[in-house]
């Protein structure tokens, strides 16, 4: 069993520099990270991260569009050199290891700023 | 100023497909009298992706390198009237637009090198055509693969669609490609037009499922070579397995620290598999040709 702490780890989507936020300029969404029991949502203002809740602790989560995998996927996406499979937001969904509900408008419509903010926690 | 002109001719060539004519961009190099060695763009993309290997001395002294742009992509032209309908590209089209192409280059039994669809497509031909080709190198090649994203995305007005195709395969690329090679792979799929990656993944993903032609496939008629690197999930090394266990005497080489688009981007890492792969298949046409001739 992983010991990850979703929280933690998703506080580095807060580092995106001035590029990637510029590159999510037209972005503003809630986005759910869920891993196995623990819920994460992330508000996306204009590129900026300006909020991460536990949405455990809300009485009615909100969001626009939701990534949900185990634990251990996000452990093992979330490793600085992530191996074959483990290495992208589509290797996992070819694996069917995570699942992408929701408006995913604003996700299909911006990948390079997602795939880039979600790998952020890699260098923590 | 330095200056460096490649070693590379480009023509357009005129053809009939199905009934129309289309304007066909070609670009070759290497020994004239040399092995031909055609190769087959990915989908969605164009000849380019094969800059490193019609640059590549080593190649050239030995091979006759050509490649061409599929209708629709790079500088090959639509067929007029293309307004009128959406591209979908299909097996019996793919095969016969090859065909087609090595009928008007005159290509003796060429080596047929194709990159994903290119490397399902060579499947086929190694089922289909065996006489007319001279072997095949599959890259990325697999039987089928199910839809595992919402491919709607890549051709609608309110998504960008250079960004939405280059996003999705974004991931398909080594960890460790050269920076300068990733992102002109990814370029190539930004300048894509309008849902022709789409339309190319209508072969991939829906009519183009091989895997009921591979027991048609016989190597001493039409040799194999399938090379694929690790970080393909599109086309994995599993995918890439099932097809070599399905065609007997196939050759398989699993390629480190390389992805989907191995000839475009790390073409250093690709050659040190790609040369011994092409000196075998060089090897085994000669074969074919000599027992032809007895």
């Amino acid at each position: 069993m992983s010991e990850l702490d979703l929280i933690e780890r998703v506080n580095a989507l807060r580092k995106a520099d001035d590029r990637l936020v510029a590159q999510g300029r037209l972005v503003r969404a809630k986005m759910l990270i869920e891993a196995g029991d623990q819920a994460a949502v992330v508000t996306i203002v204009d590129g900026t991260v300006t909020a991460i809740a536990n949405a455990n602790e809300l009485v009615m989560p909100a969001w626009t569009f939701a990534l949900r995998a185990s634990e251990e996927e996000w452990a093992q996406f979330w490793e600085p050199a992530p191996r074959p499979g483990h290495h992208d937001l589509f290797a996992l969904l070819r694996r069917k290891q995570l699942r992408i509900e929701g408006d995913i408008h604003p996700f299909m419509s911006n990948l390079f700023y997602f795939k880039a903010l979600l790998a952020l926690p890699r260098v923590v | 100023m330095s200056i460096r002109i490649e070693p590379v001719t480009a023509r357009y060539l005129h053809v009939d497909l199905d009934g129309r004519d289309h304007r066909m961009f070609v670009e070759e190099a290497g020994n004239p009298g040399g092995v031909p060695v055609l190769c087959l763009h990915t989908a969605g993309a164009d000849t380019r992706q094969f800059r490193g290997l019609i640059n590549d001395d080593e190649v050239l002294r030995t091979c006759r390198v050509i490649a061409f742009d599929l209708p629709y992509h790079g500088k090959s032209s639509p067929p007029a009237g293309w307004q009128e309908g959406a591209y979908r590209l299909t097996a019996a089209g793919y095969a016969s637009t090859v065909m087609a192409m090595i009928g008007a280059l005159e290509l003796h039994r060429p080596i047929v090198m194709g990159c994903s669809i290119g490397g399902r497509l060579v499947l086929y031909l190694a089922a289909d055509h065996a006489d007319r080709i001279g072997g095949v190198i599959g890259l990325q090649s697999g039987g089928h693969v199910d839809p595992y994203y919402d491919t709607d995305y890549l051709n609608r007005p309110d998504v960008h669609g250079g960004l939405a195709c280059a996003g999705v395969v974004s991931g398909l690329i080594g960890p460790d490609s050269p920076d300068q090679d990733r992102w002109e792979t990814l370029w190539h799929y930004m300048q894509g037009g309008p849902g022709v990656f789409k339309g190319d993944l209508h072969f991939y993903k829906v009519d183009g499922d091989v895997r009921d032609r591979l027991a048609a496939v016989d190597t001493s008629r039409c040799p194999v070579f399938l090379l694929t690197g690790e970080y393909d999930y599109s086309c994995s090394p599993d995918d890439t397995r099932q097809v070599a266990d399905a065609i007997p005497g196939s050759s398989m080489t699993i390629m480190t620290g390389l992805g989907h688009f191995p000839m475009s981007e790390d073409y250093a890492s690709f050659r040190e598999y790609l040369r011994p792969t092409l000196t075998a298949a060089v090897k085994a046409r000669e074969q074919l040709l000599e027992e032809a001739r007895r």
